[in-house]
């Protein structure tokens, strides 16, 4: 019971921080808009007619996925935080356990990531994609499963790393890799088998493929099914839950 | 010391500290300590910095381990059940640690949720804490708002909400102005006369143990060198403290020494430290003394002795002449002030 109430404190905490970074709200609205745009026109030509669907509706979903993935990946930064600036002592000298702590921050983080990446959706009328409330709502879960896994990769980093700066750099290292992968940008049979196999292992691949199935409807043929999709994500995140509630558990 | 800690007259204190030992590597950070602390106390933990306060205190907060010995905190043992004991007290630690990007009241609620306050209890709670050390008017702003001495009182509030049995305090003052730093001395007064608690604090300022604490242990790498209460620290010195200062401090304190004349000597950097019994009629023999060795005096004056002078009368050394804590304060303050 009390460490219910610890993981929604710590939760609340991370939500109400976020509300009141005025900055990071700004450029979240931005940065994706940047993306289906400026490089969805840019290769619109060049990419549309291999896929029979038009590039920017295309990458629509890939870039909700890009957005969840870097958030989430950099709410790994408030572990950091917390200490450089004191208030981690508070949080672990009292009386909940250390998966408590780690929990709700990840649920905090998936929070602030999701609200991020639903903000993606005002766009989907620029890109022509006609979503009803029920694509939004089914998209939901979809949004926060991939969150769940990822905020723990930003949150177990963060707690291995020593400094901010090192944090930015690893951050970067993560990021890129999983996002090209997944084939957010471009669909996976343009890659050669080898980076084919690569890509099976970015637990986003399932993620964007999953987000495609539900907002293309009918237009995207899926990669998989998309309950075997939900199945990978599940498992990707009980493990790096797992992982990061261990590794958290053990830092100062 | 060991026959004035027998003397205790409760014999389950609450706290009751046995053989604590610390160590790191091969330094031995605190070295087997013995003492208790009375219900409702106000104990203080004075010495330099790098003396083992931090360290112990830690070990009392359960934050650290004890390499041996252990401490029982109200009955607890913190080897065993350091959760139990976590609920139990309050800390304030010497580093700032409240989240600045939420207002007061949040970060007080924060804490209470944490600490399983029941919601109806907690609500009252905060406001009496809030009033306890005046901050009621500016509980809903912002944290970054605050000043630094704001900050250190919200965060005493912050250690009173669960109702703990012992409030500890590290370095409750570091890096504040001394005006702060006597009002942060006022809510500690106020809070242990209102509060039914145990204060346990560490400082290496001599004013802020003589003013605030009950009894005082001093405490120099690692070993406890005096403990009792600060009055009874300084009448042991049995005398008053002459301070002369003159360019030849080595011909007077031998001239000193061989008349006998002196209890206790110390000689610092162009100054003579003396504790004598009357102190009043020795000034004049000092001056005659100094006038037959052909020594210029500067200057010389009298006073009672403070913890400053048992300090050196222990050690030889002064307080303040360490190094780390002038440090120590200004990352403080440099870190209160970012945002």
């Amino acid at each position: 019971m009390s460490e219910l109430r610890g993981i929604y404190t710590l939760w609340l905490r991370e939500v109400k921080r976020y509300g009141r970074e005025k900055t990071r709200l700004i450029s979240s609205f931005i940065q994706p808009l940047l993306w289906l745009i400026i490089f969805g026109s840019g290769m619109r030509l060049a990419a549309t007619g291999t896929t029979g669907i038009d590039y920017q509706k295309f990458i629509f979903p890939g870039i909700v996925s890009q957005t969840l993935l870097f958030t989430s990946i950099f709410m790994g930064i408030s572990v950091i935080w917390d200490r450089e600036f004191g208030f981690m002592k508070e949080i672990l000298v009292a009386p909940i356990s250390r998966a408590s702590v780690f929990v709700g921050k990840m649920l905090g983080g998936s929070t602030d990531a999701v609200i991020q990446g639903s903000f993606v959706f005002v766009y989907s009328f620029l890109v022509g994609i006609h979503l009803g409330l029920d694509t939004f709502l089914l998209s939901l879960p979809i949004m926060l499963l991939i969150t769940f896994g990822m905020v723990s990769i930003g949150l177990t980093i963060a707690s291995l790393m020593e400094s901010l700066e090192s944090f930015g750099v690893i951050q970067t290292f993560v990021n890129l890799p999983l996002f090209f992968l997944s084939g957010a940008l471009f669909p996976l049979s343009y890659f050669p088998q080898w980076l084919g196999w690569v890509s099976a292992v970015d637990p986003l691949t399932y993620g964007v493929d999953a987000l495609r199935t539900i907002i293309l409807s009918g237009q995207w043929t899926p990669i998989l099914p998309l309950y075997y999709d939900i199945l990978v994500l599940v498992v990707f995140d009980a493990t790096m839950i797992l992982v990061g509630t261990l590794i958290f558990g053990r830092t100062k | 010391m060991k026959e004035k800690l027998s003397n205790l007259t409760n014999p389950h204190p609450m706290i009751e500290i046995k053989d604590l030992t610390r160590n790191f590597g091969t330094l031995v950070a605190v070295n087997s300590l013995n003492f208790g602390v009375e219900e409702g106390e106000v104990f203080g933990l004075l010495g330099p910095n790098g003396a083992g306060k931090t360290t112990t205190l830690s070990m009392l907060c359960t934050i650290l381990k004890p390499t041996s010995g252990t401490a029982i905190i109200n009955g607890v043992d913190v080897r065993h059940h350091p959760s139990q004991v976590r609920k139990m007290i309050g800390i304030v630690f010497q580093d700032p640690s409240i989240d600045d990007r939420l207002t007061g009241r949040e970060n007080l609620e924060m804490h209470a949720n944490l600490y399983g306050v029941p919601s109806t209890v907690g609500k009252k709670r905060i406001d009496e804490v809030l009033g306890l050390v005046e901050l009621e008017d500016k509980a809903d702003l912002l944290m970054r708002t605050y000043s630094g001495g704001m900050r250190r009182r919200l965060e005493i509030a912050r250690g009173l909400i669960h109702y703990p049995k012992v409030l500890f305090l590290d370095e409750p003052t570091i890096g504040l102005d001394p005006q702060t730093r006597e009002h942060i001395w006022t809510y500690i007064s106020a809070l242990s006369k209102r509060e039914s608690i145990t204060i346990v604090l560490t400082t290496h300022y001599m004013e802020e143990a003589d003013k605030l604490c009950d009894r005082v242990a001093i405490i120099d790498y690692g070993n406890i060198i005096a403990l009792d209460q600060p009055e009874r620290l300084k009448e042991g010195l049995e005398g008053d403290v002459i301070t002369v200062r003159t360019g030849s401090v080595r011909e007077l304190s031998e001239e000193l020494r061989q008349q006998g004349l002196v209890k206790d000597l110390k000689e610092t950097d162009g100054e003579l430290k003396l504790v004598v019994k009357n102190g009043a009629a020795i000034m004049p023999r000092i001056v005659e003394l100094a006038t037959g060795l052909g020594v210029h005096i500067e200057s010389m004056s009298m006073r009672e002795p403070t913890l400053e002078d048992v300090f050196l009368h222990f050690t030889g050394r002064e307080i303040r002449t360490e190094g780390g804590e002038e440090y120590h304060g200004l990352a403080a303050i440099k870190r209160r002030s970012i945002r």
